[in-house]
């Protein structure tokens, strides 16, 4: 199995194809529904992000509070069509990763392309297993959020597999 | 029912709540390793078998088996001949859900208002709770953490009264492809037949409570449930929408009489992570 670190350089993304199952280490940024929203309306409004997105993977996760002695709690990807109105933005200033479950739109797909951008898809309802392979976790911002703050997250090994690739191959082929 | 203590009864939700949130139910859990030997695809026998270490680390750790802890529904079937005296059921179930999200470091997943305030609530309040009068002399109380992700992906068709079997098969089977991925199968379908248009959808619920494998009393009605299974997983959509044959692990379906002009049909989904429990008081 592949190994790959981000951040995520361009022709490493070039290297991936869809159907790939891969162990991915480093730094992710956590971000759900509500924190994509506001990032876009920075861009939109000209203003900076609270963080660099460049070369960056965003995993859509909202996790569960963690034990004491532990970093994070259950932290499974959550469904992202729902961010599919948003990445097309994030793609096309830096962001070049997402990690989540289930299809992206054609939008979506067109900005991978367009950008060099990756699609990984995690096992959705695996988080006990997943929050192994989490070894930091920090609130970056929008902590009134809740479990949906942006969390700078440090995975070792976190078993993926490269649902579409920057090419446009959709593993979600039923579609 | 035997004379119990409000805190007792509170102590015993919760209970309830943090075995059903860190315990995959033994059904989902045979079913899902006996789905292994059905799935054709690599990649779909991959995901199958690290959603059972995903079940044992959460068991022995003490640990969410899916982040999404979910929103609180219950079930409770109240027997006449039970003696709640001064007991307050409802504030029972709503203090045991925020003292078991709280201190079981479950998410909570709940917003004060649907659409201007969005504010989480922070211990997961308010359950949802279903009250149902029973000729028993006890109270059963049924709990599921109902995940959003499959959620989301529910439906309802008012069908014509003469759309039939096919009617329903076909239904299903469109809401599942639409679904494809998003609501993380292997799924669990829970299918609400006849009454009207709310109480097809709450049997739709109801009907994902039953254990996998138990057979559905009615003989046409456990042969529709087969159809539709064997429908649903041949569509290819499979583990995690992947790609395979194991898109369900189970189609329940309950029924009830309704008007002649009418055939609702509600589908509800769940995910692989099917949590339900109960308690009998």
């Amino acid at each position: 199995m592949k190994n790959i670190s981000t951040p995520l350089s361009k022709n490493v993304i070039e290297d991936l194809k869809a159907g790939e199952e891969i162990l991915l280490s480093g730094y992710l940024y956590t971000a759900r529904d509500v924190a994509h929203s506001r990032l876009c309306k920075l861009i939109k409004d000209g203003k900076p992000l609270p963080f660099d997105i460049k070369d960056q993977v965003f995993y859509f996760v909202g996790p569960t509070p963690p034990r004491p002695g532990y970093v994070i709690g259950s932290a499974g990807p959550t469904t992202s069509y729902r961010m599919d109105e948003y990445s097309p933005i994030l793609i096309e200033h830096g962001l070049s990763g997402m990690i989540g479950k289930g299809n992206r739109s054609s939008e979506v797909i067109d900005a991978m392309i367009k950008y060099k951008a990756v699609y990984f898809a995690a096992i959705g309802g695996a988080g006990a297993l997943i929050a192994r392979c989490i070894k930091e976790a920090t609130i970056v911002c929008y902590e009134d959020l809740g479990p949906e703050a942006i969390r700078k997250i440090l995975v070792v090994d976190m078993p993926l597999i490269v649902a579409i690739d920057c090419y446009g191959n959709n593993l979600y082929k039923g579609r | 029912m035997k004379n119990i203590k409000y805190e007792d009864l509170v102590g015993k939700i919760e209970d309830l709540i943090l075995q059903t949130s860190y315990n995959l139910p033994s059904d989902v859990y045979e079913a899902i390793k006996k789905s292994k030997d059905t799935e054709e695809s690599t990649l779909g026998k991959s995901i199958l078998e690290k959603l059972l270490i995903n079940a044992d680390i959460a068991r022995d750790e003490k640990l969410p088996i899916c982040q999404d802890t979910g929103s609180a529904v219950f079930f409770v079937e109240i027997g006449r001949k039970t003696n709640l005296q001064d007991i307050e059921l409802s504030k029972a179930i709503y203090e045991a859900t925020a003292n078991a999200y709280r201190k079981g470091y479950l998410r909570s997943s709940i917003v004060i208002d649907p659409v201007y305030n969005r504010k989480n609530s922070g211990d997961n309040t308010p359950p949802i709770i279903h009250y149902e009068l029973t000729e028993t002399d006890y109270i059963k109380i049924q709990f599921a953490a109902k995940g959003g992700g499959a959620e989301n992906m529910s439906g309802l068709a008012m069908l014509k009264p003469l759309d039939g079997e096919d009617g329903v098969v076909n239904f299903v089977c469109e809401l599942v492809k639409k679904a494809y991925g998003n609501p993380c199968p292997p799924i669990v379908i829970g299918i609400g037949i006849g009454g009207n248009f709310e109480y097809s959808c709450y049997l739709a619920k109801k009907a994902l409570l039953r254990e996998i494998g138990q057979k559905n009393p009615d003989p046409d009605y456990a042969r529709l449930e087969e159809k539709i299974l064997d429908a649903v997983n041949s569509l290819g959509i499979g583990p995690q929408g992947l790609g395979g044959r194991v898109t369900a692990l189970a189609v329940h379906i309950l029924t009830y009489p309704c008007h002649i002009a009418s055939l609702p049909v509600a589908v509800n989904l769940n995910c692989h992570v099917s949590r339900h429990g109960y308690i009998i008081i």
